[in-house]
């Protein structure tokens, strides 16, 4: 009853199930942070779109990100994943979501940015509908948790507009 | 004389009455970790609810020896979303000698001749690209993991551009660092598993109350 071993297990059960609930506890204190980010895009150039000889239209931009994603981090962020993606409709497809640029967000101290890129992935359609398209941009950010459950959101910025003509 | 007798028989029906009962007990255990892990697998959708990560190519948001757990709902797959998928041995190992062959990436390589030991081995990257098809339920997806350099075309089967829905077994939604060490070490080293075994079912056998 009183044996070594019995204690033994006692205690690392007690232990293993307040740390199971710190861990919950941490988690859901993530709910009462409600944060507030900004984001602005401005596409700054367009410096190449053309058909690959495999009818597909690729295009290359210049952007410009910044955003103020501060508000994002409590005590239970590891870290804020946040990534631009162009978002289009087609006639063949109902959404298009190409990542553009994505950046990894180690802690506070970096969550206010701003950057002048071209985009990072390629920008490739399936087909060749990119001639004057309409699309947003949107900026996700997906919350690390330390531990627990992960959090995301967007902010979409719409009415852009591709060149009528390739160049 | 009788009353030995007496005695010796109701020793042995107490005997016979405790190994039963530690064979039960066994047996609960056994069952209920299985009706657990069924019964996840029905709540949340997902063959295998919990996964844990065996490579760095998440880093620095998960590393090797945290576990996720996996939800698979109807909501459609988005770009973003972490989602585990499976590849076969077949082509990690023309992955493999890929790498060889161009020398590219020790890292990556390093990472996956750790993890070549099962059928199936759940990759954990992040959706980058998402292409949903009109009037069909199609869904052209493609991922990367945070840390590499290069999106996962190189992995997936030779000639496959893009992963379908029915290549995902699920999308991360809750994260628990460092719990999934143990299994990575008793997957590197088998012995250790089958001693753990044995020690905890000699101590459930042997336990008294």
């Amino acid at each position: 009853m009183h044996s070594l071993g019995y204690r033994a297990n006692a205690l690392l059960t007690f232990a293993v199930t307040i740390l199971a609930l710190m861990c919950c506890m941490a988690s859901l204190s993530d709910n009462f942070n409600s944060p507030s980010p900004s984001a602005q895009v401005q596409v700054l150039n367009i410096n190449w779109f053309q058909k690959q000889p495999n009818a597909n239209d690729e295009i290359s931009m210049t952007l410009n990100i910044s955003a103020d994603l501060q508000s994002l981090f409590t005590w239970n962020t590891k870290q804020v994943f946040v990534f631009l993606a162009a978002e289009y409709e087609t006639p063949k497809h109902s959404l298009n979501q190409i990542s553009l640029w994505d950046g990894i967000i180690p802690s506070k101290e970096h969550a206010k940015f701003w950057i002048h890129t071209s985009n990072k992935y390629r920008f490739i359609d399936q087909g060749s509908n990119l001639r004057g398209k309409e699309y947003n941009l949107t900026i996700h950010w997906h919350v690390m948790p330390k531990t627990g459950k992960m959090f995301a959101d967007k902010i979409v910025m719409p009415g852009f507009r591709l060149p009528e003509e390739y160049r | 004389m009788g009353w030995v007798a007496d005695t010796v028989h109701s020793f042995n029906s107490i005997q016979l009455r405790e190994v039963f009962n530690q064979i039960i007990t066994l047996g609960l255990i056994v069952s209920s970790a299985l009706v657990i892990w069924k019964g996840l697998s029905c709540v949340t959708g997902s063959e295998s609810p919990v996964v844990v990560v065996i490579s760095g190519s998440m880093e620095p948001g998960f590393q090797r020896g945290d576990i996720l757990f996996l939800h698979m709902s109807k909501d459609p797959i988005r770009a973003g979303d972490i989602v585990v998928y499976n590849i076969d041995v077949c082509t990690i190992i023309l992955f493999l000698l890929f790498c060889f062959v161009l020398d590219v990436d020790f890292e990556m390589l390093s990472n996956i001749i750790l993890s070549v030991s099962g059928k199936d081995i759940p990759i954990v990257h992040r959706v980058i690209e998402v292409h949903d098809r009109k009037n069909s339920e199609e869904t052209y997806i493609l991922t990367k993991g945070d840390n590499n350099d290069d999106d996962d075309r190189i992995m997936y089967n030779y000639g496959q551009k893009w992963l379908q829905k029915h290549h995902i077994i699920g999308r991360a939604v809750g994260f628990l660092p460092y719990v999934g060490w143990a299994t990575i070490i008793m997957s590197d080293f088998p012995v250790l598993k089958y001693i753990l075994l044995g020690t905890l079912g000699l101590l459930v056998l042997t336990m008294k109350e």
